[in-house]
């Protein structure tokens, strides 16, 4: 009854969006007024029906109705409550519902907080959103219904895939989509600007928050699943150039752009068309990563129960959206005049520079993604490309932006001054230089690449610090002076430096883990003892131990530095009989200057265990550093022009904050 | 100037056609040149450790057998690899291994951890062989009948689904027909 009920929900919403879609758009159009006025009611109905087919499914799970074919499929009785409610988007059907109620959320977060968006513009965008919408629904109701029910119900279900039953994949998927899906509201503005024939400062200020917000719980959901491949797949591994992380890494690279360059139009009304063609070009991104994961064009670990038939829809729904707003965008996008002017070497110089590089390197990883596809397609021959592809193209690309990084911001709009820029990265080449002459001293084997990886993590730190630092002119005044500048300091130019900072963080890490890691790998009897980097492990023993689902194989290691214990270390192999699957828990002792990693396999028959030693020096700086970038996004979201939006309430705003300053 | 606004619509399209073709080769087809042929000729050695290896003759004793193509580095393979696990234990069907573009060390260490479900193994480690069998994606599945002729072949993850449905029913058929 209750799976009936959130089926019937989807339907309604389905209707709501097509009332949604086109009553609003028309009403802006010809300017009928309650027309218009349809958009946010309907935008809170839509995500009200979806909400609550959502907490149907939900539902099913968690009183596991194995009558439901997707609960049977992916659910069992005996899983902790967390993964049977994280098991709701664990599959095709239920994270396609995650998807749309997302989606309309962000249609209701229009509604709700559009109060400051002139009428017809809030209209049309939600009525961009209710298309896009209509487009979702009609795929989960014809091609993915997460409500069928089965004739002949199993006793119990099949059980979700245990690489997923985690709490890092239980949140991944939710913040990713977050992303995916927030980017729909840059697509949706961009449309609507389109059709008006109107971009202005005022609308990069709308655009830029939501911009921001997607963009920061993409780089939550890419760290997450990062993070989880690191510590779940035993082999340490963070980054694979799998399609499906491309998938989500080429919105991140174009959402990147976008938000940039959205500041040159809110500051200097320029750049207008490419800023629009790069919404599009996000969104669009966005659904083809959907079109990848699941319609089974390329094989990758992350496929979802692939189907062609789905494939044909998405791919219709593709050549609609993308291609429509694309015309839309040719036809229109002529009649958008730039404004200011500006020299080559500018803030809105290096920030095209920064737009150059970022679709640059989006357009390698989209390549190399899809070339076999093309291949295959013109001649018949199939291949794979590798991580040896992308770390040859994307890395070079990298390079000149992360130095770029540090000098940009301290440019001035219009003409900038590159003596003087590189003049004040004096102390930032020293303590870069410095740095890369520490790590080529301390480090004697190692990639020459990694002395110079850990310089332009140091070079965009340090650049980043005295952009700031000369912002509140510290050291140039006294210091109340500047705690006085710095609190008057905009939240967004603290969000910036923190957020370039983060990359200079993960720029390190990346360069550590890459280059210094060690591995020590053998079968060991109890009360033997390996050596890896500075560590002595001893292997104390290793029994069994049963988990609310699982059997698990337990090792303990002591773990000792020049003979003083530090610490014990108990890395599983865990079985689960409901899928005959096996998973690794890797045992890892995070520091600040790297992880050691410790993972037990199968026995040997004769009293050994194979196990695997890592020490991944700095490690855990890649998602501190991409903590730090959101950590900076969420401060410069929280920027006063952003809350306040419209220029029009600016100044009441201003002299009310002066008020009680 | 204004065409140039039109650009990024055209190479949508180009995309979006390849992305078509892409849908119709179906990568998890089977192409047909190798079906109802007998096995390619081939010798490999057995993986580090192991001391059965893989030849012809070995697909051509009179009995049906499976042939999986899998690699230590292969995300998907990890994931398929408990199916083997059951088709071995139940014993039905003989299933061999070749291991493609692998590392010696990986290959061993990848099945002492997670479990062979191997009778046979050839270690490819050039991937000569695979190009004769038509390997193009790890992992890949081949069903081989009684004669030594391959009759099926699937590309891509082995689901449950398609073990059940496909696989193993046309195992059965092939080994109820004559020899």
């Amino acid at each position: 009854m209750i799976a009936e009920v959130g089926h019937f929900a989807l339907v309604l919403a389905l209707v709501l969006a097509i009332v949604q879609s086109t009553l609003p758009i028309i009403g802006a159009h010809r300017n009928i007024a309650p027309w218009i006025a349809v958009a946010r009611p309907a935008a809170f109905g839509q995500f009200t029906f979806i909400a609550i087919s959502f907490a149907a499914l939900t539902y099913a799970f968690i009183v596991s109705d194995f009558s439901v074919a997707t609960v049977a499929r992916n659910s069992h009785s005996a899983k902790p409550l967390i993964y049977k409610i994280s098991g709701v988007w664990g599959n095709h059907e239920g994270s396609m519902l995650l998807w749309i109620m997302i989606l309309s959320l962000f249609g209701a977060a229009v509604a709700l907080f559009g109060d400051n968006l002139p009428p017809r513009l809030r209209a049309r965008v939600l009525s961009i959103q209710g298309m896009i919408g209509i487009g979702f629904l009609l795929f989960v109701l014809l091609t993915s219904n997460p409500f069928e029910r089965l004739a002949n119900p199993p006793i119990d279900g099949n059980g979700l895939n245990p690489l997923l039953q985690d709490f890092g994949l239980a949140v991944h998927p939710p913040f990713l989509y977050l992303g995916y899906v927030g980017f729909s509201m840059a697509f949706s503005f961009a449309i609507a600007a389109l059709l008006e024939g109107r971009v202005d400062p005022a609308w990069a200020r709308w655009v830029r928050p939501w911009t921001l917000a997607a963009w920061c719980f993409l780089t939550i959901g890419i760290a997450l699943g990062s993070w989880w491949a690191y510590y779940e797949l035993g082999w340490g591994g963070w980054w694979f150039w799998d399609p499906v992380e491309n998938a989500s890494f080429m919105p991140w690279l174009l959402g990147t752009a976008l938000l940039h360059s959205a500041i040159v139009v809110e500051k200097r009304d320029t750049l207008k068309a490419w800023t629009i063609l790069l919404a599009i070009l996000t969104f669009s991104l966005s659904l083809l990563g959907t079109f990848i994961v699941r319609s089974g064009v390329l094989t990758s670990v992350h496929a979802f129960a692939t189907d062609p038939e789905r494939g044909v829809f998405i791919l219709a729904f593709l050549a609609f959206t993308v291609g429509g707003s694309l015309t839309l965008f040719a036809w229109r996008g002529p009649s958008l005049k730039g404004g200011g002017l500006f020299a080559p070497i500018s803030r809105e110089g290096a920030l095209v520079f920064n737009n150059l590089l970022l679709t640059t390197a989006c357009a390698t990883v989209l390549l190399g993604t899809l070339y076999p596809l093309f291949l295959d397609a013109l001649t018949g021959e199939k291949v794979s490309v590798g991580p040896p592809f992308f770390n040859s193209t994307f890395v070079p690309l990298m390079v000149p932006l992360l130095v770029a990084v540090a000098i940009g911001p301290m440019m001035a709009w219009k003409r900038g001054d590159l003596a003087g820029a590189i003049g004040r990265m004096k102390f930032g080449f020293f303590a870069a230089a410095a740095v890369a002459f520490v790590t080529w001293y301390q480090t004697t084997d190692g990639p020459v690449l990694a002395v110079f990886g850990m310089a332009v993590g140091v070079w965009l730190v340090a650049g980043s610090v005295i952009e700031w630092a000369g912002r509140i002119k510290l050291f140039s005044l006294d210091p109340a002076a500047s705690w006085r500048r710095l609190r008057g300091l905009p939240r967004a130019a603290h969000g910036m430096a923190l957020a370039h900072i983060g990359v200079g963080l993960v720029v390190m890490g990346i360069t550590g883990v890459q280059s210094w890691t060690v591995e020590n790998a053998r079968v060991m009897r109890p009360g033997e003892t390996i050596s890896i980097g500075k560590y002595d492990l001893t292997f104390k023993n290793a029994g069994t131990i049963q988990g609310p689902n699982y059997s698990a194989l337990r090792g303990i290691f002591d773990v000792s530095i020049e003979g003083d214990h530090v610490t014990t270390m108990t890395p599983e192999t865990r079985s689960y009989p409901t899928s005959t699957m096996t998973t690794t828990e890797a045992a890892i002792r995070p520091t600040i200057v790297g992880d050691l990693y410790a993972v037990i396999g199968e026995p040997d028959g004769k009293g050994g265990y194979a196990t695997r030693f890592y020490v991944k020096p700095l490690v855990h700086w890649i998602w501190f550093g991409a903590f730090i970038m959101v950590v900076g996004g969420l401060i410069s979201l929280s920027d006063r022009r952003h809350r306040v939006g419209a220029p029009a309430r600016r100044a009441a705003t201003k002299t009310l904050a002066e008020a009680s300053a | 100037m204004r065409l140039g606004y039109a650009i990024p619509l055209v190479i949508f399209f180009a995309l979006a056609v390849a992305l078509y073709v892409g849908l119709g080769l179906k990568p998890r087809d089977i192409p047909s040149a190798l079906i109802d042929k007998p096995v390619p000729t081939f010798d490999l050695a057995a993986v580090k450790g192991r001391d059965k290896g893989l030849a012809t003759a070995d697909l051509n004793t009179g009995e049906v057998s499976l042939v999986n193509v899998f690699a230590s580095w292969c995300g998907p393979c990890r994931v398929e690899h408990p199916l083997w696990m059951d088709v071995q234990a139940a014993g039905n069907v003989p299933l061999h291994g070749i291991n493609y573009k692998d590392d010696p060390d990986n290959a061993a260490n990848w099945l002492e951890r997670f479990g062979d479900p191997y009778t046979r193994t050839g270690a490819d480690r050039n991937g000569r062989v695979g190009i004769d069998w038509g390997v193009y994606g790890v992992p890949e599945t081949f069903v081989i009948d009684r004669q030594g002729r391959i009759r099926y072949k699937h590309v891509g993850v082995m689901t449950r689904d398609i073990l059940d449905d496909r696989i193993l029913p046309l195992v059965r058929q092939l080994q109820e027909q004559k020899q």
